[in-house]
């Protein structure tokens, strides 16, 4: 039931505080806009921001930057492990 | 779509497997408790490069395989009644209750529809004014936030004919039930990656004091897979225990605010009946009594009825971690996903199903 995939949000819809407005965004599923709810988003998000889906709602919103930190925390890890072992 | 190459680059993962191969360095039992996870670690292989000494078992994080069998019945006797429609999430179409499941009712004429989210229900209720739509509710912290935003919009377009039969669950719940048994020998959880996106990595911290268990919440990606598995590994080598969180691209400490909001505004607290555990104190979430007008147990006068077990079927043992699938004379045999006989062979993320689609090799 879980999908992973941050998608990039394109728009942004409703207000953050008002439940009776339609709390919506466009993301970019392969170049396919696809519309999805932000009711339940952590973090209102901004355009070109991520978000991580469930069952139709974005229950997480990332910017760029900390999805790249994240990369580069795995990297980090991989390299401080000796050469010989990576044989 | 660029992250997901990156966490996929195999050059990645081979030096975190050696790295978790100098981790572990003394025997360690870890719990994944998301099936998503377990799905995750045979689709990646994990299970193969698990270094001698590291042991994973699945717990009971597949919100259709813990759903009761008097739940189930519940459901179909539902889907029956003239003038409702039923929707549901696509895992539960098949799973069988004491008689049949919604797949056979479907076949005699109950109306039962799949949708990807609650919203989609609602949506039917729109077009199909002159039923009564009700939304099976099954589902773990992740999933119930969007439900009770769907019976909030339900409210405010004050649409009349749409339901949810809750029968929501808490994680951490179930794993203080189970943790207290001490024929469970767990050292370490793989902690649910989305769910602690919604109650955060600091929900984890009261279970890894009271039970000294090492605690990492973890991704899905197989680097994220890894990762969690050295730093559990690591936290019970040099037994520094704590709660770790490497899948900060979608977890922080203190988790979902807005959609705790939400779910407190719709539900409360309650007893919750599981399948293999019984019925955990406040492991469940009902619908406030200000929106019984979309509670289905109250609007379609409910009685559980009573409930037979699949005949034969491990499934309550598999979701304790006490037995494998294997363990079961059924599985693969008598019990496949094509013909189940238990929930967990139902299930996208349930662990005889995995182990059926991945742990043939083995
Ligand atoms: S293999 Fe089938 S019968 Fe056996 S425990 Fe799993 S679901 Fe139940």
């Amino acid at each position: 039931m879980c999908l992973a995939i941050p998608m990039r949000v394109t728009s942004v819809e409703g207000d953050p505080n008002d439940f009776t407005t339609n709390q919506i965004a466009t993301v970019d599923a392969d170049g396919i806009g696809r519309q999805i709810r932000l009711d339940i988003v952590d973090h209102w998000p901004a355009v070109g921001d991520y978000v991580i889906i469930h069952a139709g709602f974005a229950i997480h919103s990332l910017v760029e930057e900390e999805a790249l930190k994240n990369i580069a925390l795995l990297r980090e890890l991989a390299e401080n492990t000796p050469d010989e072992l990576l044989s | 779509m660029k992250y997901l190459d990156e966490y996929r680059d195999s050059a990645l993962a081979k030096p975190l497997v050696e790295e978790l191969r100098r981790a572990v360095t003394k025997p360690l039992r870890v719990m994944e408790i998301c099936g998503s996870h377990t799905m995750a670690i045979f689709r990646n292989g994990i299970r193969s490069i698990l270094p001698d000494g590291m042991e994973l078992v699945s717990g009971p994080g597949c919100p259709v395989c813990v759903t009761s069998a008097s739940h189930m019945d519940a459901f179909i006797g539902m889907a029956d009644r003239p003038g409702v429609r039923v929707a549901i999430f696509g895992d539960l179409f098949r799973v069988p209750g004491s008689h049949g499941s919604l797949s056979e009712a479907s076949s005699r004429g109950a109306k039962v529809e799949i949708v990807y989210s609650p919203m989609d229900a609602l949506d039917l209720a729109v077009n199909n004014p002159d039923e009564l739509v009700v939304f099976l509710g099954v589902g773990f912290e992740t999933t119930t936030p969007g439900i009770a935003a769907t019976i909030l919009a339900a409210k405010n377009k004050n649409i009349k004919n749409f339901v949810v039969f809750s029968t929501h669950k808490t994680i951490p719940a179930p794993m203080e039930a189970l943790l207290s048994d001490p024929a469970l020998q767990i050292d370490g959880l793989l902690c649910p990656g989305h769910v602690s996106s919604i109650i955060g990595a600091g929900a984890w911290e009261p279970l890894a004091q009271k039970y000294h268990l090492a605690c990492v919440v973890g991704g899905f990606e197989t680097a994220d897979l890894l990762k969690s598995l050295i730093l559990l590994a690591r936290q019970i080598g040099n037994n520094d225990i704590k709660v770790e969180n490497v899948y900060p691209r979608a977890v922080s400490w203190e988790g979902n605010l807005r959609a705790a909001k939400m779910v407190a505004e719709i539900f409360e607290p309650a007893d919750m009946d599981w399948r293999g555990l019984g019925r955990i104190p406040l492991s469940g979430l009902k619908i406030r009594e200000k929106y019984a007008d979309f509670d289905a147990e109250i609007r379609l006068d409910i009685t559980l009825p009573e409930a037979q077990e699949p005949k034969g079927c491990l499934c309550g043992n598999i979701l304790k971690g006490m037995n494998t699938p294997r363990e079961c004379p059924l599985f693969s045999s008598r019990c496949t996903p094509s013909n189940p006989i238990g929930p967990c062979m139902v299930s996208s993320e349930g662990t005889c199903a995995a182990y059926h689609k991945y742990g043939q090799d083995e």
